[in-house]
């Protein structure tokens, strides 16, 4: 049974869209998700002419098409931005130096320059390294606060005016979800926002915040492009826990739940955030401050980051 | 998802279709967790059909527009398995 593309009824559908439900083949799949992300691009205003804009680049899915879509519309449209690809080495052997390979190949294929920061360069130690001393346990945790901040420094050493990554609906949904869960307001107010940090001298930006994980899979899938699907060996399993299946499981029951989740979370407003509310309640958030250790930003004015489990 | 199939990217199967009717994508999942899937099930499949997050492909269609479990597949026909629960 043949369904011919519900948009130029002309080519074989090949997939249904999660958000619209439309059927579309593949040309005119295409030309939909891209649109739909330039409009998401123009419409938050993510960039301005003449931008620095590092692009996280971790091989995996997500950062492979993000590089694929920015360099297209970047063209497509004349942005005018100076695009680069930004890739943190955290030193996992048979992990991330392979999924490296594929950021250099990408570096080839999109043209743009690659810049590489590892954390023996910036801290000291690699993963590899940590795991030997601290185990498996909460590892990710670890690893996951030690990338951002090396993304940050990274991006700030080559100059860049911001930094996109390539985070998807269905991990702004699962983040959302997270932050109910863990009664966690401050986090609430802000986490559907796709900048963050627009005061802080490298904001960044989310231009897949809408684009659903299953249409960014298809895409890759479709257009074969090169990225890489091997799990991390400390947590080959890891998939993210009980928010993402749960995020899978309202999405089979009803596609348009994930981008319902992220509408929600835009609508809440936390007194104290966002210009409401008196400043009692301001005064009542829990404050960011900045680690003694390292002086980079922490959830709690005064305690420390991550920086006390190092062995020095 | 090639983590849970021995590292195999791709596998030709002979599934042995019962009772002489017409193989479903459904018939070909329980098969292939039975016969071909080496480690953790869970990852694969959720009761009878594939684990959210999991996309399905027939021939290189959503299998949403081929009638997803109830999917005809004959001979020569590929179902492709893709995983979107690893980083991005
Ligand atoms: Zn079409």
């Amino acid at each position: 049974m043949v369904r011919l593309c519900g948009h130029c009824c002309a080519q074989r559908a090949v997939l249904r869209r999660p958000k619209t439900a439309e059927q579309l083949c593949r040309e005119c799949f295409y030309a939909a998700l891209e649109e739909e992300v330039h409009q998401t691009i123009v419409g938050a205003r993510l960039f301005r002419p003449g931008e620095r804009v590092a692009v996280a680049a971790s091989g995996g899915k997500d950062s492979t098409v993000l590089a694929h879509m920015l360099t297209t519309l970047n063209a497509r449209y004349n942005y005018g931005l100076d695009l680069f690809l930004l890739s943190i080495d955290e030193g996992i052997s048979g992990y991330r130096d392979d999924s490296l390979e594929t950021v250099k190949r990408n570096e080839e294929t999109y043209k743009i320059p690659l810049h590489v920061f590892s954390y023996k360069d910036l801290y000291g130690w690699t993963m590899d390294e940590i795991v030997r001393e601290i185990g498996t346990r909460s590892n990710c945790t670890f690893c996951g606060v030690f990338r951002r901040q090396a993304l940050d420094r990274g991006a700030a050493l080559v100059k860049a005016d911001k930094i996109a990554t390539g985070h998807n609906a269905d991990d702004v949904a699962e983040t959302v979800l997270l932050n109910i869960i863990r009664g966690d307001v401050p986090r609430l107010g802000r986490c559907a926002n796709i900048v963050t940090g627009e005061d802080s001298p490298l904001p960044r930006v989310k231009p897949f915040k809408y684009t659903y994980e299953k249409e960014i899979v298809m895409y890759a899938y479709f257009k074969k492009l090169d990225y890489f699907s091997t799990e991390c060996i400390y947590a080959p399993y890891a998939a993210r826990g009980f928010a993402r299946e749960f995020v899978k499981d309202l999405e089979a029951a009803r596609p348009r739940a994930i981008v319902d989740l992220i509408r929600s979370a835009e609508q809440f407003r936390v007194p104290g955030l966002d210009g409401v509310g008196n400043a009692a309640a301001a005064a009542a958030l829990p404050q960011p401050g900045n680690c003694e250790r390292c002086g980079y930003i922490s959830s709690q004015a005064g305690s420390a980051c991550l920086w006390e489990i190092i062995p020095s | 998802m090639e983590l849970l199939f021995g590292n195999q990217k791709t596998v030709e199967a002979d599934i042995p279709v019962s009772n002489g009717g017409q193989l479903t994508v459904a018939e070909a999942m329980a098969w292939a967790r039975d016969n071909l899937l080496t480690e953790r099930p869970e990852l694969f499949m959720k009761g009878s059909s594939v684990r959210p997050g999991v996309l399905v492909l027939v021939n290189d269609t959503d299998w949403e527009l081929c009638g997803e479990l109830e999917a005809e597949v004959a001979e020569g026909d590929r179902v492709t398995f893709i995983s979107t629960l690893h980083g991005g």
